[in-house]
């Protein structure tokens, strides 16, 4: 009964009746490999604004973080625009893919939804603010931490936003009992993703200042006197080891709060791979940071490789879910969407055998079709002896009377509007058979 | 019908979108696709000026960087986001419309992002390395470089899209070819494209010499030469832009009575048209004389008198969009569907059965006695919510009552013989597309909002109502019945 009850809150909706506009498994490699792309950018934009914060706060005492956070925000701009663009592509993609899906949860969590586009700008704005204004508030520490740490704090929330959408999409049962944004949030599963996606964007922040800050064209001699590039590397390489450990905590969380309709060995594979892959790159990062500095960056291209198979793991494993839980559903939407356009046609057709001319009215005479025409056209604003919206007919017949040429270039073009009634729109629609037709009924009213 | 309805009850749905595309095009035009070759153009003339011993003359160079700051915070701030905004909002107010789309345009749009890719990537190089760039005379031309293809790749992506733009527009050629390619040979395509291109460069101008009278102070000598060079290139891409505004005014009325949906000859469009050559011609005039002065007498120019004109160049920028949105219209998509979101060819169906039958989410499916009012409710934000609000922008009530008479009660016989015939005479308008019962409900609603001003919120806050003949159990039945009837 419970179960009877639940379904029947569990909406069919219709698909869009065009074909995809690429088989669907490019548009799914499509979408897997421009997502995480997108998200590598968003990790190195909230990641750095992070590490950011950090170095400055610890700045106050020790001046040369606070070079050093100069030196991290500057990476923060650029790697910011390259998130929005490259969030384009994945967008267009799950559009295609999940249309139904994906504006369902968009228009049920609506005004945050379209918060992210006034958001995103502030908080943009803001590390622009950060950025420039580093010399300007160099006496104003207080105002100018507080700039960025506002901005942190606004990229911290906007992918819950995107989180909760992307969750939402998934689970159509839960739909109708969704008020707002808030009711969506708390659906199981949004925070252990959240916190999952945090640790990723600390991972991938530290191997990318590793490689940042090691540079050989990097003059980190000239920028800094106490700090040195290997501390500096070691200590960012160690964020990207502590994440990824933290990662296999978080991990199975996510994995026990998935609703289980979307659960399958495939995905348990796709998850474990990933997961296996990871534990060599994380050995070599253990053996770079304690070993020798100067074979600190021996095994790097392997350890980034590693983990860039191990995101492309997870990505699909992510894909996976999403398929496996909406499997079932899509196939009764592709039902429902047949049985949809069979009734369409059907009812199209049935329209084209119904319409034959219907049996002339000959109470009106020789003005039946001249009648037809005023019924359709003009008899909702017009009635025979008072006003309705615009003057009644008799008084049209009186000023028109034996000028129906004018009568007739008055409905194509109305002239201009009446005191004390609205602008009569035109008619140029109407054949000049039919004007005639028309002109001869209204004029022959008295 | 089949997705959760968001709606805007005071702010009006359109608005949201037109809003955030209106400032998306004023950056993308005035200090992208215009601006960009105008600082490009700049900081060449300032290698030209300087002296044989120096690499680019210092101060003005730092004047073209300042302003080029401002381009650049705002375009990949406030302009990247609200072109990704017009995305967010489409979905949200219209998602049948711009998943149909996406559907067809996906290559388009892919094409269109790669491109985009490139010119973020090519602004970056450009603002970003501006200062390392004027160690030497080498590297300095080599920016200067990046610069005039910043300012290619801008226009490729305005061209691409107003591709798109003309193809959304043009009813004929979506039904039988499902091509890009029509929306390049689209008519008022080249007239369009031709139009925009100056537009944007006047705009980009106007901005500049603002930007010049705030960055520099009166009687500096690189003002007087910067507000000299903005007006040259006012003055110069001027004449084009008035020559392109009369292509274009004479090609669209031609190519639209062949293409373009039946709102063309309507009395509102006429109006807007009629506004945009005033518009147009008051804009340029403006922009033409204080170029005239400040080339004449760039000492007396100052601050506010170039707010003026550069104000009005961007609102004959908002001008025009709304003039092109208007030519849609009663289409969302030319000939295929309506600004309701319905299909034109599925409209038999809705007649025959009701449109609340087949509608995903509604409270009620079929209209009874007791039911009147909020059956009236769903059909009206089924049918009207995309573009009326009960008692905010463009209200349907406030509609009604300028037709009928401000003070008077609004009469439900009179409305329920005018709704079935509106399309007729408002062209701009798609046809009712309920039966009998819905339209009288809907008029019902209708006189209730009046009297009770009854707000109506959107899925966004009241969420949904899964109608029973669409949900799960009701295709089970039908997937259970058809193997019944298959096994007789």
């Amino acid at each position: 009964m419970m179960k009877i009850l639940l379904q029947a809150g569990v909406p069919v909706p219709k698909d869009i009746p065009l074909p995809l506009p690429l088989p669907e498994w490019v548009l799914v490699v499509l979408l897997i490999v421009s997502f995480l792309m997108h998200l590598v950018f968003v990790n190195l934009m909230l990641g750095g604004s992070v590490l950011t914060l950090w170095a400055q706060l610890k700045g106050r005492k020790e001046k040369e973080y606070d070079v050093l956070a100069h030196e991290i925000a500057k990476t923060i701009t650029v790697n910011k625009s390259l998130a929005v663009v490259l969030g384009v592509a994945p967008l267009l993609s799950i559009n295609a893919l999940y249309t139904i899906y994906f504006y369902s949860a968009n228009a049920l969590t609506g005004m945050m939804w379209i918060a992210i586009i006034p958001l995103v700008t502030f908080a943009f704005l803001l590390t622009y603010l950060h950025k420039f204004m580093w010399e300007k508030l160099e006496h104003n520490k207080a105002l100018h931490i507080s700039i960025l740490a506002l901005a942190v704090a606004t990229f911290l929330f906007i992918p819950l936003i995107f989180l909760t959408n992307i969750n939402l999409m998934l689970f159509p049962e839960k739909w109708g009992t969704i008020r707002g944004f808030m009711s969506a949030l708390t659906l199981p599963n949004v925070f252990p993703r959240y916190l999952h996606f945090l640790c990723a964007s600390m991972a991938v922040t530290g191997l990318f200042l590793f490689w940042y800050f090691g540079r050989r064209k990097y003059p980190f001699e000239e920028r800094f006197s106490r700090l040195t590039r290997y501390d500096v590397r070691k200590s960012v390489y160690t964020l990207t080891l502590g994440a990824s450990v933290f990662q296999f905590m978080i991990g199975p969380l996510v994995l026990i709060t998935l609703p289980s309709k979307g659960i399958g060995w495939n995905l348990l594979i796709m998850i474990l791979a990933g997961a296996a892959i990871a534990l060599p790159a994380m050995y070599r990062i253990w053996k770079a940071i304690t070993g020798p500095p100067e074979e600190m960056d021996r095994h790097f291209g392997k350890v980034v490789l590693a983990m860039t198979l191990t995101v492309l793991f997870m990505g699909s494993g992510r894909q996976v879910y999403r398929a496996n839980a909406l499997g079932p559903h899509q196939k009764l939407v592709a039902v429902k969407t047949a049985a949809f356009e069979k009734l369409s046609v059907a009812a199209r057709n049935n329209l084209a055998s119904e319409e034959e001319p219907p049996a002339a009215d000959s109470s009106q005479g020789p003005y039946t079709k001249g009648a037809r025409i005023f019924q359709t056209n003009c008899s909702t604003c017009h009635k025979p002896n008072e006003k309705l919206v615009g003057p009644p007919v008799t008084e049209m017949a009186s000023i028109y009377r034996g000028q129906a040429p004018g009568l007739k270039s008055w409905i194509k073009a109305p002239g201009k509007k009446r005191e004390g009634y609205p602008q009569m729109p035109g008619f140029p629609q109407l054949t000049d058979d039919q004007l005639n037709e028309l002109a001869a009924y209204i004029l022959s009213i008295k | 019908m089949d997705f959760p309805l968001f709606h805007l009850d005071w702010l009006n749905n359109r608005l949201l979108i037109a809003m955030i595309a209106i400032i998306h095009v004023f950056i993308n035009h005035g200090l992208a696709v215009g601006f960009m070759p105008y600082i490009t153009w700049l900081e060449q003339k300032g290698v030209k000026m300087s002296a044989p011993d120096q690499i680019t003359d210092p101060v003005w160079d730092d004047l073209i960087y300042r302003k080029m700051t401002v381009a650049f915070i705002i375009t990949t701030t406030i302009g990247a986001m609200t072109g990704v905004g017009i995305w967010f909002s489409a979905a949200l107010i219209s998602p049948a419309s711009i998943g149909s789309l996406i559907r067809v345009f996906y290559f388009a749009w892919f094409a269109e992002w790669t491109v985009f890719v490139t010119e973020v990537v090519l602004i970056l190089i450009y603002f970003l390395t501006w200062k390392s760039a004027n160690r030497t005379l080498r590297s300095k031309l080599r920016h200067i470089r990046f610069g005039w293809f910043l300012s290619l790749f801008s226009w490729i992506t305005m061209a691409i899209i107003v591709s798109i733009l003309g193809f959304m527009m043009d009813p004929g050629n979506w039904k039988t070819h499902h091509s890009l390619l029509n929306g390049f040979t689209n008519p008022i395509y080249l007239p369009q494209l031709f139009f925009r291109t100056p537009a944007a460069m006047v705009t980009g101008g106007i901005f500049g010499m603002l930007l010049t009278t705030i960055f520099t102070r009166r009687g500096m000598p690189a003002r007087e030469v910067a507000l000299r060079s903005a007006a040259k290139w006012i003055l110069y891409w001027a004449p084009v832009c008035l020559l392109a505004a009369c292509i274009y005014y004479k090609a669209m009325p031609e190519a639209m009575r062949e293409n373009m949906s039946t709102a063309v000859g309507t009395m509102e469009f006429a109006q807007y048209y009629d506004l945009l050559r005033y518009i147009i011609g008051g804009a340029l005039s403006m922009l033409v004389l204080i170029s005239a002065w400040a080339w004449w007498k760039p000492r007396s120019v100052r601050f506010a008198f170039v707010l003026v004109p550069c104000i009005a160049a961007f609102g004959f920028l908002g001008i025009f969009e709304r003039v092109r949105e208007f030519i849609r219209k009663p289409y969302v998509i030319g000939g295929y569907m309506y600004s309701n979101l319905l299909r034109e060819e599925d409209y038999p169906l809705y007649k025959q059965d009701g449109i609340l039958k087949h509608a995903t989410y509604t409270s009620i499916s079929e209209v009874t006695a007791d039911n009147k009012l909020e059956a009236g409710r769903n059909v009206f934000l089924l049918s009207c919510s995309r573009c009326h609000t009960t008692n905010g922008v463009n209200s349907i009530v406030e509609v009604f009552e300028r037709m009928y008479g401000k003070d008077k009660p609004l009469d439900e016989a009179s409305m329920t013989g005018y709704i079935p015939n509106m399309h007729m005479g408002r062209t701009y308008m798609p046809p009712f597309p309920g039966n009998r019962k819905e339209l009288e409900a809907l008029a019902a609603y209708i006189r209730h909002l009046q009297v009770s001003r009854q707000p109506l919120e959107g899925a966004q806050t009241e969420g949904i109502i899964v109608n029973k003949l669409n949900n799960v159990q009701a295709v089970e039945n039908m997937i259970l019945e058809e193997e019944k009837q298959q096994t007789k």
